[in-house]
């Protein structure tokens, strides 16, 4: 039984850059307005949304494109939060030094949980990163000295000069769309590149790809240590814009969270990640208004994509033109 | 530590296991012979245990209680299983963890919506109290009842699989399912036999427990993590490893949670020891699946 | 996708509209409470929220002169689901003040979100150490008890009545560790183990059977809602009640924990600053009321949501409604006077209260129901305050 989706979503298409050009420049047009009427409050919601999105993005790297099953990845926000956090309680404010030791620990992590994990297979695979993912938490759960089980409140943000102050609303939201930006180009500049190919070729039959002489399992490693590098960068945003941090950012339910949002965005595409998230978080804004039990509604959404859409948002096109000839969803794969 | 403090600590830790047990046999069953990752079966736990307080309000009688929660809860599980988990048995890993992912959220809610966030369940009043084992070891007897309802169930158990026709379907589709189809086993119904089989022990431990531990939702999801970790020990689809494995982690970590903390206090000082030793034997658990999958990487008692 | 964005854009335009007019109006008073109010715990954040409510009905839905919208949030037991509830009523619904909070780390998490914005936040429950003294802040007001408070009065009984040996445990959280700071405080015994358990643990089958090797004269411990419960339940089991005296903070036997528990918790003593029978003309219809209106008695949780609403209507009377003059309103609370169902009451320089704590003990009232009653008329402390307003630096 082979892990991950349908090969039909391949290489990722060339970018059409006007269409992302259009979009970057709407949401800074979005940014500015929002911040001119006075509603910093939604702007600073819009922020978190994007951070998850950012979190998401790094989860389909091993989850849409390299097709591994990590229960895990919610860990690598949580170091990232936490190394931010902790530098700033100690009097290191500074952003550059603080988001870029941030993205190394988690990286340096996931080089030692990839490592170990990678070497397993199926629901071992699953169930280790899992596992690690607990101990993480249950070991910061324990650091009184940075909050334990209560949390780390921050008094302030990052500093990172040039005029930039992240209390103010639209300085946030802007470094957040730049940290996107950067790293979505990034994603795509890699799965474009051979290594890209080699991860998808592996995803959708890793012992062909190692008999043609492609060592996978380095692949495979590289990829999750970018993924957490990038998770890392998610998590110095997410206790930037919280000012707080605790232990449950990095538990497993956090990462179902995550996996959720990539499956509703579009697994295996670019920014269905971050779709999703938008999606996820504004719905849970609308409805938890209206009624407290909005998870009831969300599992089943979830359980109609995975069912009938498991392309999420992204598939929705080809599901309406396909809509009169039932599709074959399942590779019949033994 | 005195021979009495330790063999009140195993006890405890021959409860816990027995529990984790019930939970395992049927998550390493369905995982064995449907090569499906079922996350929520800690949902069918707290489903047991949800009827259970419920039934036994109504009929103000535990026992009842217990004895209809258990075929309403197979019964449960067997219409999730022929409805929606029947048809991810074809599809791969990632999509069985989402879509049961997915169910845990609905059936969570739905708990909710329907009996609120917790209910009351009390053991019968006649076990509130402790039995005298030994000249001075006291052991709540309500515990002993557990122990003995799970030492039995596990026998029964054994006897089910390795003495009965239907054990021996159970065995031939956990050992390659394709064969067993191709020698006429009626798979399908074997599938939705065994969920319900798994569902009908969930329910036992989610009523047993429901006395000691809350009745509340969310239950479901702290012990589905361990049941996952006994059933990676013992190997996927062997009951035997499923025993043995939650024996493991039931001892392992009912010491872990006492020694560890007396043991760090005795090497380091109180503030490091304070906080290291809960959060070390909180890992503990992980720690040895982690050590096993290193020196067995399928588990102890894997099937294939 | 650019569908999508416009959207976004769209929703965000009619949330806009939806925020109402910004200028400010003190015709009515808009106060935010966050509490637990699901979740094994659930029941402590009902009373709390039940019993502010009632008051602010008896009041003709008016505190202060001023009527009142109250906005309720769950905060599910989760620190983080608190914080974005306080940043969501402080900075979308624009609330005047906040309270509600029931426990000390979730209070922690979400109160910069509140004294940050100068949203003044009156604890009816919460009271952690470090904001009673070094921490102290001119936006929070307790209107509980000091979180040593109780373990003070219970560590002073058990020194008087002669226990030589105790064990000690509680949750690892800050309250958790005040509580035994505060016992040890007054104790004068010898303490044989101080255990700190995980927050939320439900079985505590390990920790009894190192108590019963234990064999202490006495078991202190702190553990509130669905905790405690189950605690005295598998305490009582494992027949420990027979060798061990059980103490407990006030909490820790009232209503909602006897109603679970069962008759065995018949003449466990605690210590609390409130009890039903207090007999003062405000208490008395407060406990009546509450009855009525909810078909069960009232919690020491409940007497202090109910007091808080109290200091919030003496409060605002006391500024004449002009509320946003934020000295005034500080003043206005510090000098408060209001008729307390707990009698005496007043704001230490720390906006911590100095009060009288009572023993008591659970006994069946009229109607065979488990109530927790003075033991005694005469209080184990009076005027008491806590041990940390000098490091507080307001006078």
């Amino acid at each position: 039984m082979r892990n991950g989706p349908s090969p039909a979503s391949a290489i990722p298409a060339p970018a059409s850059w006007p269409l992302w050009l259009a979009l970057i420049v709407a949401a800074v047009c979005l940014g500015l307005w929002m911040h001119s009427q006075g509603l910093g409050y939604y702007l600073s919601m819009l922020s978190r949304m994007m951070i998850y999105g950012l979190a998401a993005c790094s989860l389909n790297l091993i989850l849409g494109y390299g097709g591994l099953v990590s229960f895990g990845h919610a860990a690598y926000m949580g170091l990232g939060a936490y190394t931010v956090g902790i530098l700033i309680t100690e009097g290191v404010p500074n952003g550059w030094l603080g988001f870029a030791l941030a993205m190394a620990i988690s990286a340096l992590m996931a080089l030692v949980i990839g490592a170990i994990s990678l070497r397993t297979k199926g629901v071992y695979f699953i169930m280790i990163t899992l596992a690690f993912a607990q101990m993480l938490f249950y070991l910061v759960n324990s650091i009184k000295a940075y909050g334990g089980d209560e949390g780390l409140n921050i008094k302030l943000r990052s500093e990172f000069g040039l005029g930039i102050v992240l209390k103010n609303d639209l300085h946030f939201f802007l470094l957040v769309l730049v940290c996107l930006v950067i790293s979505l180009v990034f994603m795509q500049v890699l799965m474009r590149s051979r290594m890209g190919r080699v991860v998808l070729a592996q995803r959708d039959d890793d012992i062909r790809t190692e008999a043609l002489g492609y060592p996978v399992y380095r692949y495979q490693l590289a990829l999750f240590v970018i993924a957490g590098a990038f998770g890392g960068l998610a998590g110095a945003l997410m206790v930037n814009q919280q000012n707080y941090v605790n232990p449950n950012l990095m538990h497993w339910t956090q990462s179902g969270v995550l996996m959720i949002m990539v499956i509703l965005g579009g697994v295996g595409t670019l920014a269905g990640g971050l779709w999703g998230a938008l999606l996820l978080l504004t719905l849970e804004d609308l409805i938890a208004e209206l009624t407290p039990h909005f998870p009831f509604y969300v599992g089943w959404v979830l359980l109609a994509v995975v069912l009938l859409a498991p392309k999420g948002l992204s598939g929705l096109p080809d599901l309406w033109r396909n809509r009169r000839t039932p599709a074959a969803k399942q590779e019949t794969q033994p | 530590m005195t021979w009495i403090l330790f063999l009140e600590q195993s006890l405890n830790g021959l409860q816990f296991g027995l529990m984790l047990f019930l939970l395992a046999s049927g998550l390493t069953l369905v995982f064995g012979i449907m090569d499906m990752i079922n996350l929520a079966h800690g949902a069918l736990y707290m489903v047991g245990a949800f009827l259970a307080a419920w039934l036994t309000q109504l009929t103000q009688s535990f026992m009842l209680g217990i004895l209809l929660a258990i075929p309403l809860t197979a019964i449960f599980g067997m219409v999730m299983e022929s409805t929606l988990l029947r048809t991810l048995y074809a599809r791969d890993h990632m999509s069985q963890v989402l879509a049961t992912f997915a169910l845990i959220l609905i059936i969570n809610e739905a708990v909710r919506m329907i009996w609120g966030t917790d209910m009351p369940l009390a053991a019968p009043a006649a076990l509130s109290g402790p039995v005298e084992l030994l000249p001075g070891l006291f052991y709540p007897s309500y515990r002993l009842l557990i122990i003995g309802v799970g030492l039995v169930l596990a026998g029964l158990l054994y006897l089910l699989v390795t003495r009965t026709r239907v054990g021996a379907w159970v065995r031939a589709g956990a050992s390659n399912r394709e064969m067993a189809m191709a020698m006429g086993i009626h798979i399908q119904r074997l599938f939705t036999l065994v969920f319900g089989l798994g569902a009908a022990l969930c329910a036992v431990a989610g009523a047993l427990l429901g006395p000691l531990l809350a009745v509340q939702v969310g239950m479901g999801e702290s012990v589905l993590i361990l049941a996952f970790v006994v059933i990676v020990i013992g190997g996927i689809g062997s009951i035997w490893g499923a025993f043995v494995g939650s024996l493991l982690v039931g001892f392992v970590d009912t010491f872990g949670r006492t020694l560890m903390p007396a043991l760090f206090r005795e090497i380091f000082p109180p503030q490091v020891a304070s906080a290291a030793g809960p959060a070390v034997a909180s890992i503990l658990v992980y720690l040895l699946m982690a050590v096993v999958l290193f020196i067995r990487p399928q588990g102890l008692f894997a099937k294939r | 996708m650019k569908n999508f964005r416009l959207a976004c854009l769209l929703a965000a335009s009619l949330a806009a509209f939806g925020t109402g007019s910004l200028a400010q109006t003190a015709t009515k008073v808009k106060i935010g409470l966050v509490s637990t109010l699901s979740g094994p715990n659930g029941a402590i954040g009902e009373d709390i929220r039940d019993a502010f409510n009632l008051a602010i009905k008896l009041n003709d839905g008016k505190l202060g002169g001023l009527p009142v919208e109250v906005v309720i949030g769950d905060d599910q037991f989760k620190a983080d689901v608190g914080k974005q509830l306080f940043e969501r009523m402080v900075k979308r619904d624009k609330v005047d003040f906040m309270t509600g909070v029931v426990f000390s780390n979730i209070m922690l998490a979400g109160l910069p979100e509140a004294v940050n914005e100068k949203i003044f936040y009156i604890s009816p429950n919460a009271a952690p150490s470090p904001l009673a003294g070094k921490d102290c802040n001119p936006y929070f007001f307790v209107a509980s008890w000091p979180n040593d408070a109780y373990h003070e009065m219970a560590g002073q009984h058990a020194t008087s009545r002669g226990f030589k040996t105790a064990y000690l445990m509680a949750p690892n959280y800050q309250a958790g560790k005040d509580s035994l700071a505060g016992f040890k405080r007054f104790y004068k015994g010898k303490v044989v183990n101080e255990v700190y358990t995980k927050l939320g643990q439900l079985d505590y089958s390990a920790e009894l059977a190192e108590i019963r090797a234990a064999k202490p004269d006495a078991m202190y411990v702190f553990l509130p809602g669905g905790m405690g419960v189950n605690f005295i339940k598998q305490f009582v089991a494992a027949g420990l009640n027979k060798d061990t005296r059980l103490l407990l903070p006030g909490f820790g036997a009232d209503q909602d924990i006897s109603r679970g528990v069962g008759d065995v918790m018949l003449g466990m003593n605690d210590t609390a600053h409130w009890a039903l029978d207090i007999n003062n003309a405000s208490n008395k219809k407060f406990v009546a009321e509450f009855e009525m209106a909810y078909k069960r008695l009232p919690t020491v949780y409940a007497a202090q949501g109910y007091d808080t609403a109290l200091i919030f209507d003496a409060a605002i009377r006391g500024v004449k409604g002009n509320i946003n003059d934020k000295d005034a309103m500080r003043k206005a609370l510090r000098e408060v006077k209001f008729d307390s169902v707990r009698g005496d009451f007043k704001f230490n320089t720390n906006h911590y209260p100095i009060q009288n704590y009572y023993l008591r003990e659970v006994k069946k009232d009229a109607q065979g129901r488990l109530v927790n009653v003075l033991a005694s008329n005469q209080p184990i402390m009076a005027n008491h305050g806590d041990a940390y307003v000098q490091e507080c630096s307001m006078r």
